[in-house]
């Protein structure tokens, strides 16, 4: 994908160059832009140097368990399905909280674990549950208070105000998550998405495959002489 | 409004630091050196960035260029135009549910040509800030315990990325301009 994007800027842009005769400033502008690039990421390492310190501090100081704790209720409501005393509401009240603290390396560990206890309470193999749709749903829409790379990027091409879009990212990124959350609750009860169906049509397919390692009271039970998945490689279907 | 919302961009950072080592050392973390620790981490963090910000920032410094850039922009502005949104943001605005890096390199492309103050360089900031890489996040954690059926995942994911784009340039052109 992102090699055809590549590729086909760089194509038109001398094909068009060529066309228009600015074909030297598009020369220019590769020597120009490659050393901005690595100006720009230069600049980039004190402030990230900076939060990841900072980062840092927060973890050791406990702050992640502290804030998990508090949205705990919160997300009572948004998994209905996942049991109150499951070590999956643990992992993942400290995945969003330490999304919410903008800890990126220490929140992807705690999102992979959250997934995996997640994955205990799904009775298929391949087939993603309400609870880890939700969970993604709030992962690809980021609940962040400070975007540190956005503000990293403006203040190494620019000191002056670079973190003048702190309140402006916190409500369009509540929007984009409350958008997601709300979109997730719809979609989990289409004709095309809702877990019976598709657990059916995949039935049907031949390709449903039972998670041995599931730990819920409602176990799908295949038909009497079921081949489950003969590709092993099955293609990941959006 | 845009006074109390600058206020609240201006004191965030400073209060969160102030807070955070505050609260740290009544927990008797040794601060000072957990600190310059985690910030050994910076470094690797701006580094990793740096091939794909020249991949993308010369891509599109030759896009511009040739002129091509002016010709993508006139036939995205009808449909921009209807939202308030200038039309050189929406290619990063579709690049940021795809590839991470791509986006960073061209918001850093579009904060260069046209400054971090102006209209496209605040929108294009708070859209790359408020959400994610619907794409690699959902292939990264639903590989991970071997998914292959995402079933909305993507489709939610999407809406969010729009909605966060619609968010911000409303927020912007209310708040600046």
């Amino acid at each position: 994908m992102m090699n055809y994007i590549w590729v086909g800027f760089v194509v038109i842009a001398v094909i068009a160059g060529g066309a228009t005769g600015q074909i030297d400033a598009v020369l220019n502008n590769i020597f120009s832009f490659a050393e901005t690039a690595v100006g720009i990421a230069m600049g980039l390492i004190g402030v990230m140097a900076f939060f990841c310190g900072l980062m840092k501090v927060m973890e050791k100081a406990g702050l992640c368990e502290k804030l998990g704790k508090a949205i705990a209720p919160v997300m009572r409501l948004l998994f209905p399905d996942v049991p109150a005393d499951h070590p999956a509401n643990s992992a993942m009240a400290l995945y969003f909280a330490a999304n919410i603290l903008g800890i990126g390396n220490a929140a992807t560990p705690f999102g992979l674990k959250a997934m995996k206890e997640l994955q205990t309470l799904n009775p298929t193999k391949g087939i993603a549950t309400n609870a880890q749709c939700m969970l993604m749903a709030i992962s690809t829409t980021s609940i962040t208070l400070i975007p540190v790379t956005a503000i990293g990027l403006r203040a190494a091409v620019q000191t002056e105000s670079a973190a003048e879009i702190i309140a402006p990212v916190i409500i369009a990124t509540t929007i984009s998550t409350v958008t997601g959350v709300v979109f997730t609750l719809l979609f989990q009860k289409t004709k095309r998405w809702k877990w019976e169906n598709v657990i059916e049509k995949e039935m049907a397919a031949g390709r449903l495959e039972i998670n041995e390692d599931y730990i819920g009271d409602s176990p799908i039970v295949l038909p009497e002489g079921y081949n489950g998945s003969n590709e092993k490689d099955a293609k990941v279907s959006w | 409004m845009t006074a109390v919302l600058e206020a609240i961009s201006v004191w965030a950072i400073p209060v969160v630091v102030a807070l955070v080592c505050f609260y740290a050392i009544c927990k008797k973390v040794p601060v000072y050196s957990v600190f310059t620790e985690g910030a050994k981490e910076g470094f690797s963090t701006a580094i990793m960035i740096i091939p794909y910000l020249v991949a993308m920032l010369c891509a599109i410094g030759m896009f511009r260029a040739s002129g091509a850039m002016d010709w993508l922009c006139d036939a995205l502005s009808p449909v921009t135009n209807l939202i308030g949104m200038p039309s050189e943001v929406l290619p990063m605005a579709i690049m940021r549910s795809f590839s991470g890096g791509g986006a960073e390199g061209m918001m850093a492309e579009l904060l260069e040509t046209f400054g971090t103050q102006s209209q496209i360089g605040r929108i294009a900031s708070v859209a790359l800030g408020s959400t994610e890489t619907t794409f690699y996040v959902v292939a990264v954690y639903f590989g991970s315990v071997g998914i292959s059926n995402t079933r909305h995942s993507i489709a939610a994911g999407l809406l969010g990325d729009l909605a966060s784009l619609l968010a911000s340039v409303f927020i912007v052109n209310i708040m600046w301009f």
